[in-house]
């Protein structure tokens, strides 16, 4: 009889824990997104370099502009800019909170906007390892969260993706409680649950004295060995976009 | 004539001082070898390798063109499940949950990085501008007929599809598991792979018992070689058996047969020593060692165990003086033979085989151990053990080797008449030889008992080809792949392909830049072109790039410069004679049809395993020779004569050309396998021409018989004892021809007809040979004492 209370109150010690830790880590989620809350809309410039297992580069150009909603997830455009044969190519996506997103893609050549529609989030972003989600604006409601430990000012969260499709079972992310809760490393799990990516940002700088904007993302896979980094230069806080630049129209003008 | 007398008289005091000093100090001696074996078998550590990269050497020029177009690619191994209904209709709604089930499942298998089906393929559907990408059938429980209908119409049609994951009469589907393995720990494929795989399949099959389920591609064969690797080890046991019977039959002694066993197994242990030493990876050729150590180093203890209870039984010697007795009577052909057949191992190192050259130096090693224990923890075994023995009045041989006689007599009669028969006979069969074609279609290695290759030839017969031959076709351009004039020609490289007979699927880069422009233009098969402008080909592409799905990149089939691509041709089954002849013809059919920088070669394992009979037998040609060279060499100062030395070569030479001769008539293909039978055979059947020449050059020269005298002499003396060795080799050699890997048994069975051949050829050309080339010794014949041969006694 001992025995059995003794178990039940270990039992549901963890249980509590196991609440409280989700609780937590849900929480910490928020506090992130609270901290990144009223940036309105950005601009940068973004140089992407792929590299494979042998060392071989190659290179692309981009600029992202992406407007902040509350209702739903962001906006953003992006549009290429080398190599020179895919130059004016850009995308323009709606991210929801539920549901896939929109996406429309410009083709310069044929001077043609296409209405993308895929569930496919999970795919890599033009051969990066980044994948879309990845990429994509974070939003709370995408994952369940476990709180894992607490590192001096780092604060590591498991999410584990609400979406079917998502190419993870979860994702171990490591925020900086001292610094508005922003990223310093996510390592990413896949279906199997073993260990596929990890992506560290560097170079962060505080903007307009709320906004963490790391200079560089640098995503390795461990199991094919590639890696991918992100450059980011010139941060644009003020440029007050507005949802007229995010439509079909402001898709080709910026295109061609 | 002195120098040799002196010589041999040195050898014969050697064996004699070797022989007492070994029996004086029986215990050390034993203990000293007891702790040698055991000392180098504590090393011993066998690890299997069944990547089947081990079959080339570093520098062979397929495996580098094929590792070079990898390292521009990726790198992937994969596990392909096909999947039967028994319904014969893969289209249903069972059928396809079925299938998106398993391939759930088959995500979670250890360094998966992709799972393709038929249900989860990237279909595309463009209505006007709009482009929908989807999965060709999510959530198939919820389909209805109609909707299965329609995926089954689209699935059928699709050319990355049909005669790949699906067949074309939509009755059987495969799943196909891209693994990338991090190649650290050689337990990845036997030990997580490949158990996930078979457990996911039984639960599969428990689960769905009207969908059989069949398994191939690299991972599983890797497994079939790692199996068969083991498989073929434990042959040892049934030969242990067999030593143990054979030897009891010839010595009816069970002290001997005890003492044998430690010989062989000493050898063995100390076999395994050097494998760890050396830290050899055992594949299916190298595995065999332990069969071929026993077969081989049997006959030393049997040699010499016989001759002495021989001594002990006919003549009363006393145990120890016969042991003495027999040492020296046997050291120095035991040493020969020994000598013989490590020179004949050895000489697979000249190949371009690798596993051949560790079977070769494992072998010669054992070899090495097993002359060293015969000679030593042999006889004081035997000085230890007790030995009963009667003795016997003689009486009872004669009628035994009378039938060794009576033939003697039948081949002296007519020495011509044979070697007019024998001769023509060899010519007929190495004629015949000349037509045996090389074939090393690697999926025959295995025989029909092996699951992998039933499986391959069900996938081979009823969806896909598994041989391929890739091209890396350049454009010359960084980016120069959207080069309209580069797509052009690709497209037409694609479709010549297409048309060959031999080819089941085509995987090239222009297919999807026609799929791609065909969904731009809201799918208008008219569009189903490449498209006529680069910037046009290059947008595309990147369109392309953002809609595929997780674990696919373009790398897989497009270089990260973008300026080359890869064009997958899978054929039919095909020989490999067949394999490298379509290979250039696709190769010339780029040279004749596109610029320079599209000129390509063809590469793939298929390839590589193609061309590997004819690269070991190039390579093997001077190791041959070398062996010939050698083992006539170590003849001429056995038998102490230039002539008879150089007329061995006739009786060592032509039971090969006979034994491929006969190949031709009961396969007429052989395989990279058999390329190193001469040098190996070589070493082991000269030994019936070392013993039957040198007890007729006794005859003559010790007892002054004549030409015919003395072989009638040699058929009494030694033709007991070459038929007794060659029956313990033919059993060696029968245990190792049922191995299920065929690059042992065709080699086993190939060894089984060359060593009756040379046991035939040493009883009717030899001695044929002999009484026609003595003719002229035979009129001037004198009694004079020649020099006693240093073997013979």
């Amino acid at each position: 009889m001992k025995k059995i209370i003794f178990i039940l109150a270990i039992l549901s010690t963890i249980v509590i824990q196991a609440q409280s830790a989700e609780a937590r880590g849900l929480e910490i989620a928020k506090a992130a997104e609270q901290a990144d809350l009223g940036f309105k809309s950005s601009t940068v410039h973004l140089k992407m370099i792929l590299k494979n297992k042998n060392g071989q580069t190659s290179e692309r150009s981009l600029t992202t502009k992406t407007l902040e909603l509350t209702e739903d997830g962001d906006k953003s455009l992006i549009v290429f800019n080398s190599p020179k044969d895919v130059k004016g190519t850009s995308t323009l996506t709606f991210t929801h909170k539920v549901g896939s997103d929109d996406q429309w893609l410009f083709l310069p050549s044929i001077k043609r906007v296409k209405r993308i529609s895929s569930n496919n989030k999970s795919g890599p972003f033009v051969g990066s390892e980044f994948a879309y989600e990845d990429l994509s604006s974070i939003e709370v409601e995408k994952y369940t969260y476990k709180f894992i430990e607490e590192k001096g000012e780092l604060l590591i969260v498991e999410q584990d993706p609400v979406d079917q499709k998502s190419g993870y079972t979860r994702r171990l992310v490591t925020y900086n409680k001292n610094k508005g809760y922003r990223i310093e490393k996510v390592e990413f799990y896949d279906r199997k649950n073993a260990l596929l990516k990890t992506l560290t940002y560097t170079g962060y700088k505080l903007y307009k004295n709320k906004f963490w904007r790391a200079a560089t993302f640098n995503m390795i896979n461990h199991q094919s060995n590639k890696e991918t980094v992100l450059f980011f230069s010139n941060y644009n806080f003020d440029v007050a976009l507005t949802e007229e630049d995010f439509t079909q129209n402001a898709l080709i003008r910026t295109g061609s | 004539m002195n120098a040799l007398k002196k010589a041999s008289n040195a050898t014969n005091a050697f064996a004699k001082s070797w022989a007492n000093f070994v029996i004086k100090f029986k215990w050390p001696v034993l203990l000293i070898t007891m702790l040698l074996a055991l000392g180098l078998g504590s090393q011993g550590n066998m690890e299997f390798d069944g990547d089947y990269h081990v079959f080339f050497s570093k520098s062979n020029p397929e495996l580098e063109a094929f590792d070079a177009l990898q390292e521009k690619y990726t790198k992937d191994d994969n596990v392909v499940l096909v999947l039967s209904p028994s319904n014969g209709n893969v289209f249903t709604k069972n059928n396809l949950s079925a299938i998106e089930a398993l391939t759930k499942e088959a995500w979670n298998t250890p360094y998966s990085s992709r799972v393709d089906a038929i249900t989860n393929y990237q279909y595309t559907r463009a209505v006007g501008d709009d482009l929908y990408v989807d999965d060709l059938s999510y959530e198939s429980s919820l389909k209805t007929d109609d909707d299965i209908k329609k995926i089954r119409q689209i699935a059928l049609k699709e050319p990355l599809l049909v005669n790949r994951i699906i067949n074309e009469a939509g009755s059987v589907t495969a799943i196909n598991i891209t693994v990338k393995l991090p190649g650290v720990d050689i337990n990845e494929i036997p030990g997580e792979v490949t158990p996930f795989v078979r457990n996911m399949i039984s639960n599969f099959e428990t689960k769905h018992p009207k969908i059989k389920i069949h398994s191939s591609g690299l991972i599983p064969m890797n497994t079939a070689f790692f199996e068969a690797s083991m498989k073929d080890l434990m042959l040892t046991m049934i030969m242990l058996v067999i030593v143990v019977i054979t030897t009891l039959i010839l010595t009816r002694n069970f002290v001997s047969t005890f003492a044998t066993l430690i010989v062989v197994l000493f050898s063995i242990i100390s076999a395994i020593g050097f494998v760890g030493i050396m830290g050899i990876k055992l594949t299916p050729p190298s595995a065999v060692f332990p069969t071929m150590i026993l077969t081989l180093a049997v006959a030393d203890s049997i040699h010499i165990l016989v001759t002495m209870l021989q001594k002990m039984r006919k003549e009363g010697l006393n145990k120890i003086d016969a042991l003495k007795e027999a040492m020296r009577l046997n050291f120095m052909p035991v040493f020969i033979t020994s000598l013989t057949t490590i020179i004949g191992f050895l000489t697979m190192n000249f190949g371009d085989v690798p596993p051949f050259w560790d079977l070769g130096n494992i072998t010669a090693f054992g070899m090495l151990m097993a002359f060293l224990f015969s000679t030593t923890t042999l006889p004081a075994l035997m000085a230890i053990l007790p030995v009963k023995s009667k003795v016997k009045k003689a009486s009872d041989t004669p009628i035994k080797s009378s039938l060794y006689t009576v033939f003697g007599n039948f081949v002296v009669k007519q020495p011509v008449r044979l070697t007019i028969i024998s001769v023509l006979v060899i010519s007929g069969l190495t004629y015949l030889a000349s037509k045996n074609t090389f074939n090393d279609e690697f999926v025959n290695y295995f025989d029909k008992t092996v699951d992998f290759r039933n499986s391959t030839d069900y996938i081979s017969e009823n969806l896909t080809g598994i041989y391929n031959i890739e091209y890396s076709v350049g454009s010359g351009e960084s980016g120069g792949i959207n080069n309209p004039e580069y797509l052009k020609n690709l497209n037409a490289f694609e479709n010549w392909l297409k048309k060959q007979p031999e080819v089941i699927h085509v995987n090239a880069f222009s297919e999807i830049a026609r799929r791609v422009n065909r969904s731009m233009h809201g799918d208008d098969t008219n569009f189903y072109r490449v498209p006529e402008n680069r910037d046009e080909a290059a947008q595309y592409l990147l369109l392309y790039e953002l809609s595929l799905p997780f674990g696919l990149d373009l790398n897989n089939q497009i270089n990260v410069d973008k300026s080359e691509t890869r064009v997958t041709v899978t054929t039919e089954n095909i020989s490999s004679a067949e394999m490298i002849a379509f290979s250039k013809r696709g190769e010339n059919w780029l040279k004749n049809n596109t610029p320079e920088a599209m000129h390509a070669i063809g590469v793939s394992p298929t390839l590589m395993f193609s061309k590997l009979g004819f690269r070991q037998a190039d390579s093997m040609l001077n190791g041959n020779i070398v062996a010939l060279i050698l083992i006539s060499l170590v003849l001429m100062l056995a038998l102490r004569s230039f002539k008879l030395g150089l007329l061995s070569i006739i009786p060592n030479v032509t039971p090969v050309l006979v034994g491929f001769g006969i190949w031709a008539l009961y396969k007429g293909q052989i395989n990279t396998g058999m390329v190193v039978v001469f040098g190996m055979t070589l070493g082991i059947i000269v030994d019936d021409t070392v013993h039957f020449m040198s007890k007729f050059l006794r005859a003559k020269r010790e007892l002054g018989y004549n030409s015919k005298q003395a072989v009638v002499y040699a058929f009494e003396t030694v033709g007991k004892a070459l038929v007794t060795t060659t029956v313990v080799l033919l059993a060696g050699f029968t245990v190792l021809s049922t191995s299920s890997f065929a690059l042992n048994s065709y080699m086993a069975r190939i060894t089984l007809i060359i060593i009756i051949a040379a046991l035939v050829i040493d009883f009717i050309l030899l001695p044929s040979l002999l009484i026609l080339t003595s003719k002229k010794e035979d009129k001037i014949i004198s009694n004079e004492k020649v020099a006693q041969v240093a073997f013979d006694k």
